[in-house]
């Protein structure tokens, strides 16, 4: 006998990131995903936004990681309550680990959750978690030519950060490539090009996020 | 990359739909999966073949339909299937492609006993 089934693989996942927001929702919290391929500096770029935005909102953040506690140390110093994930092998974080996270973050108490997903551009693109917003981490030394190479991610990501701009004069980045590819996959794509090392392109990065924090909350 | 943890899932969705309907055995397994996705069939076969083992899927059968990546220009207007991963009009040249397909992971249908 043949059963049609026509339902997606990654249902049962889609189902608990639904589950997520809606408990996010209930706590008024606005959850934004950070991808990147590892090395592109989200741990430096949350760094940098936690210091820019922990005076109007009550943070917490979601490590994913392979392996290892270092971010989530790096978070912890700050005194924001944040969760390690470590996936064990695992090249993603999904929605059901993004659950349990919740179940040890003081969730009445947020305002905004960060997540800082797996360092990967493939795997994290097929996975939703319960977030409101993507935000995908580049950096100039990884080469103008990655929204073409990682497709996927680039096309889901509501907004691109360009990281390490102070690094331009000493690498062959096409700054003009990199745009015209990543407003190619994603018609209307913001790119804010950042360097977290000089805090150069932050202001306008946060107040970006800043806009999406209120205007998510205020819906 | 992820096919470990996207196999998991076929198996649980397969071993739901297949209870749903009183089976004794999964003969097959016909699956949709778009390029974009990045999932490599021979890696979610061999998954398949390990983790579905004592489960009434054991010993079934795997098939793709595999779904080419495709575009419209915003430009021109063209719709075309990408060819060689260029993400490009191959009219008019612009950059600026909406995808319309190649994102796609399900499952198509069941084959039991």
């Amino acid at each position: 006998m043949e059963i049609k089934v026509l339902k997606p693989i990654l249902g049962a996942n889609d189902q608990r990131a639904q589950e997520n927001r809606s408990l996010l929702e209930k706590n008024n919290i606005v959850a934004i995903n950070f991808t990147a391929s590892p090395g592109a500096g989200k741990t430096s770029l949350l760094m940098a936004t936690i210091k820019a935005l922990r005076d109007e909102f009550r943070i917490g953040v979601v490590e994913g990681d392979v392996s290892s506690a270092i971010d989530a140390e790096t978070v912890a110093k700050e005194g924001i309550p944040v969760v390690q994930i470590n996936t064990g092998g695992a090249c993603h974080l999904d929605a059901t680990m993004i659950s349990n996270a919740l179940g040890s973050l003081p969730t009445q108490d947020l305002d905004v959750l960060f997540i800082e997903n797996v360092g990967n551009l493939i795997c994290p693109a097929s996975f939703a978690l319960g977030e409101h917003r993507k935000v995908l981490v580049a950096s100039v030394p990884e080469g103008h030519d990655k929204p073409h190479k990682y497709p996927m991610m680039f096309s889901d990501s509501d907004a691109v950060v360009l990281n390490k701009i102070d690094l331009k004069p000493y690498i062959d980045f096409d700054e003009q490539k990199f745009t015209a590819a990543v407003e190619g996959l994603r018609e209307g794509a913001l790119i804010f090009p950042v360097s977290c090392k000089t805090g150069e392109g932050i202001d306008s990065w946060v107040s970006w996020l800043r806009e999406q924090i209120r205007g998510e909350q205020g819906s | 990359m992820h096919e470990l943890a996207v196999t998991e899932e076929i198996l649980s969705l397969v071993l739901s739909e297949a209870n749903k309907n009183s089976a004794t055995k999964v003969k097959h397994v016909k699956l949709v999966i778009g390029e974009m996705t990045g999932i490599v069939n021979e890696s979610v076969s061999f998954y398949f073949n390990e983790i579905s083992k004592g489960t009434i899927a054991e010993g079934a059968t795997l098939s793709f339909k595999r779904i080419p990546a495709a575009g419209r220009c915003r430009d021109c207007g063209y719709q075309f299937e990408v060819k060689d991963f260029v993400w490009a009009c191959p009219h008019c040249e612009s950059l600026n492609i909406n995808i319309t397909a190649g994102k796609e992971l399900y499952l198509e249908s069941l084959g039991v006993i």
